[in-house]
Order: C-alpha cells, then structure tokens, then sequence
C-alpha cells in the first residue's frame, strides 16, 4: 500500500513516487491534478475560489485556482518534474444545492471549474480528463505510479480517469 | 474596524455566542412545537474551525449528512445551513410524521419533504429571532435539502467564509428530544460586510 497523502480544504501538496494524494469530500471546490509521468511527481490542489484577484485576503495561495496552479506547478519542478511534460486531470466542482442558476456566487463549482481550464491553457498544461460539475460531491484518489484518478461517489459509483 | 476574521477577540465571540443562544432558542422552541415535544437545547459553541478541519466536524469527511440551506437577503445577506446525520433526521422525521422507521439509508419523498420543512422552520425561527434581537430585516429563501459527503456540503459555506478568513465559523449545538437524541448543526454564514453590520450593531464592530 503506497503511503497516502491528504490534501485538504485550501491546501495543495507535490510528491514523487511512490505515494497517492487524496482529498476526501470535494463539493464545490476543485481538485487540480497535475502529474509528470516522466519523473512520476504528482501534485494536487483543493481550491476554494476561482480567482485570487477578486479577493483582497489573498495570503493562502492553496485557497485560489489561479496561484494555486502556478505554485503547484513549481512545486512539482523542484522534485524533479519537468514542465513540459506536466498533464493535468481535474474533479469536483460540483453545485451542492439546486440553486436558480442567475445567481453568480452560487455558482462558485462552475466558476472554479471555468478557472482551472483557463490557467492550465494558459499555462500549456494538456488536460487529460475531467470529472466535474454535476451536483454531488466527490472523494479523489491520485496515484503516483501511473497518474490515474480514481473518482468516489455516494450513490453515483467509483470512477477511474 | 474587522478587516478579516482571523481578527475576531473574546468580545466577538461572546457577542456570536449570545446571537447563536437566541437563535438556536428559539429554534428549539420552534421544534418542540412541531413535535410536540420537550426539546433541550446545549449552549451553543462557537469556534472559528480552519479549512482543513471544517471537513470532518461531523465525524469524518466521508461522512454521509443531510444539508438543508436557506439563502438570506434584507440587511443581512448571506447563508444560513442546518446539518444533521442521517439517525437525527429519522429521529426528527418520525417525530414530525409520527412514524417508527428505523431506515436511515433511504428516505422517502415525503419524508425528505418533512425534513426540508424541518429544516426550514428551524432555520427561519432562528433568523427571526437573530434578526428581531438585532433589529434587522431578514428574509430566507426557500430551503434546499440535499444528502452527501459531509465535506462536500460544507464547501459551500466553506468557500463563503474563504472569502473573508482562513476558517469557517461554526455555532454548534446539541438538540436533545425526550426519546432519542437528535444532533444538529446551525452555519449561520453573513457575508463580510453583513458581519459587520451584525456586529456594529451590537456595538462591537
């Protein structure tokens, strides 16, 4: 059993092989998963909010989609991982409750969602899958070994990305 | 002036602790009635959780929950959330419905229905109450109930507060009816600037 590395709410953590991250429970937040399969180092970030710029209480780079991504990725670098060669899966991102659609900052799991696939463009980051939106929460496993996703659901089953 | 909540003193947290007493009060009181039951009340707690903790305040991440939401608008805009395990809503469904189920994996449509109702008696009796004591207009929407990863529910007013602090702030209470023990958790979430109006208008802001 790889040793397993927790990632939590407005938190990101980088490891090398071997070793898996996970974060439990992600609703509205989104997991950000990048992996090198070269060097196999893996990142993961739990963010909150899609854009640190909106925020004037910024400090906690792990909480924004936008800092988040850029420091995971030099994270990564400095365990070995290759830019270049950095692919990205993505989850969560969900609407947890059954809102009217109009009301912007009930949509924080789309704007979240909407965030990352416009850093990781504009950072070059392919994006290999992605299980988000929807309405229900998900628990994410990362493996290090070969960079699978393996999605957890109550009710919706276990998916492998 | 409070600029973010990681600058919250003693003062502000009695003050928070005092509102959570009157809501949560008059909540219970709200609740006896539906039941016709005595319902006791603990004094509530409230504590600022960090981010990394807020999943498993309910016993785990994992953990699957009932989450019931009100959204707020008038003077004070925000969130209001009620939380419960799935043995303290059958406790409260059967209460209200007068039945004996002891299921707790599947809920029926009216059961669901009764407990969104629930939760939304217990949310609106508890803004009332907060608004009236505050001197403050307050109006909720209409309830939403869902069933998830406890975690996952609590992100949606974990990223309301990320906005303004590192944490989640959580008045936590214990209902206690006379046969069996229901727990529930009150998320009383302002945003910012209707924190501080809260707070300036008990003279603390």
């Amino acid at each position: 059993m790889a040793a397993k590395t927790l990632v939590g709410m407005a938190d990101m953590k980088a490891v090398k092989h071997p070793g898996m991250l996970t974060t439990l429970g992600l609703g509205s937040c989104v997991g950000i998963c990048l992996y090198d399969p070269i060097s196999k180092v893996a990142g993961m970030a739990h963010c909150m909010l899609p854009d640190s710029t909106q925020i004037t209480n910024n400090s906690n780079v792990a909480k924004f989609v936008d800092t988040a991504t850029i420091r995971l990725i030099n994270d990564m670098a400095k365990l070995g991982a290759n830019k270049r060669n950095i692919v990205a899966k993505l989850a969560g991102g969900a609407q947890m409750f059954n809102f009217t659609a109009t009301d912007n900052s009930m949509r924080v799991g789309d704007r979240n969602v909407d965030a990352s696939l416009k850093i990781l463009r504009e950072l070059g980051v392919q994006i290999k899958a992605q299980d988000v939106r929807e309405n229900y929460g998900r628990t994410i496993e990362f493996y290090t070994d070969d960079g699978r996703l393996l999605v957890k659901t109550i009710g919706k089953g276990t998916k492998e990305l | 002036m409070l600029r973010n909540m990681n600058q919250l003193n003693d003062l502000h947290f009695d003050v928070l602790k005092e509102i959570g007493n009157i809501g949560v009060g008059n909540a219970a009181g709200a609740l006896a009635t539906m039941l016709s039951s005595q319902v006791k009340m603990t004094v509530p707690e409230v504590k600022l959780v960090k981010f990394s903790e807020a999943g498993a305040i309910m016993g785990g991440e994992e953990v699957v929950v009932f989450g019931i939401l009100v959204n707020i608008s008038g003077d004070i805009n925000g969130m209001m959330m009620f939380l419960l395990a799935p043995e303290s809503a059958r406790v409260l469904v059967n209460g209200l419905v007068g039945g004996d189920s002891e299921e707790i994996e599947e809920f029926s449509e009216i059961e669901l229905s009764a407990l969104e109702e629930i939760g939304n008696i217990l949310c609106s009796s508890y803004l009332g109450s907060v608004a009236s004591f505050i001197n403050k207009s307050v109006t909720p929407t209409p309830p939403m109930l869902t069933r998830d990863m406890a975690a996952a529910i609590l992100s949606v007013p974990a990223i309301e507060f990320s906005k303004m602090s590192e944490g989640v702030l959580l008045i936590d209470t214990l209902f206690e009816t006379q046969e069996k023990n229901a727990t529930g958790f009150f998320l009383l979430v302002p945003d910012f600037d209707s924190f501080g109006v809260i707070l300036s208008s008990l003279g603390v802001g």
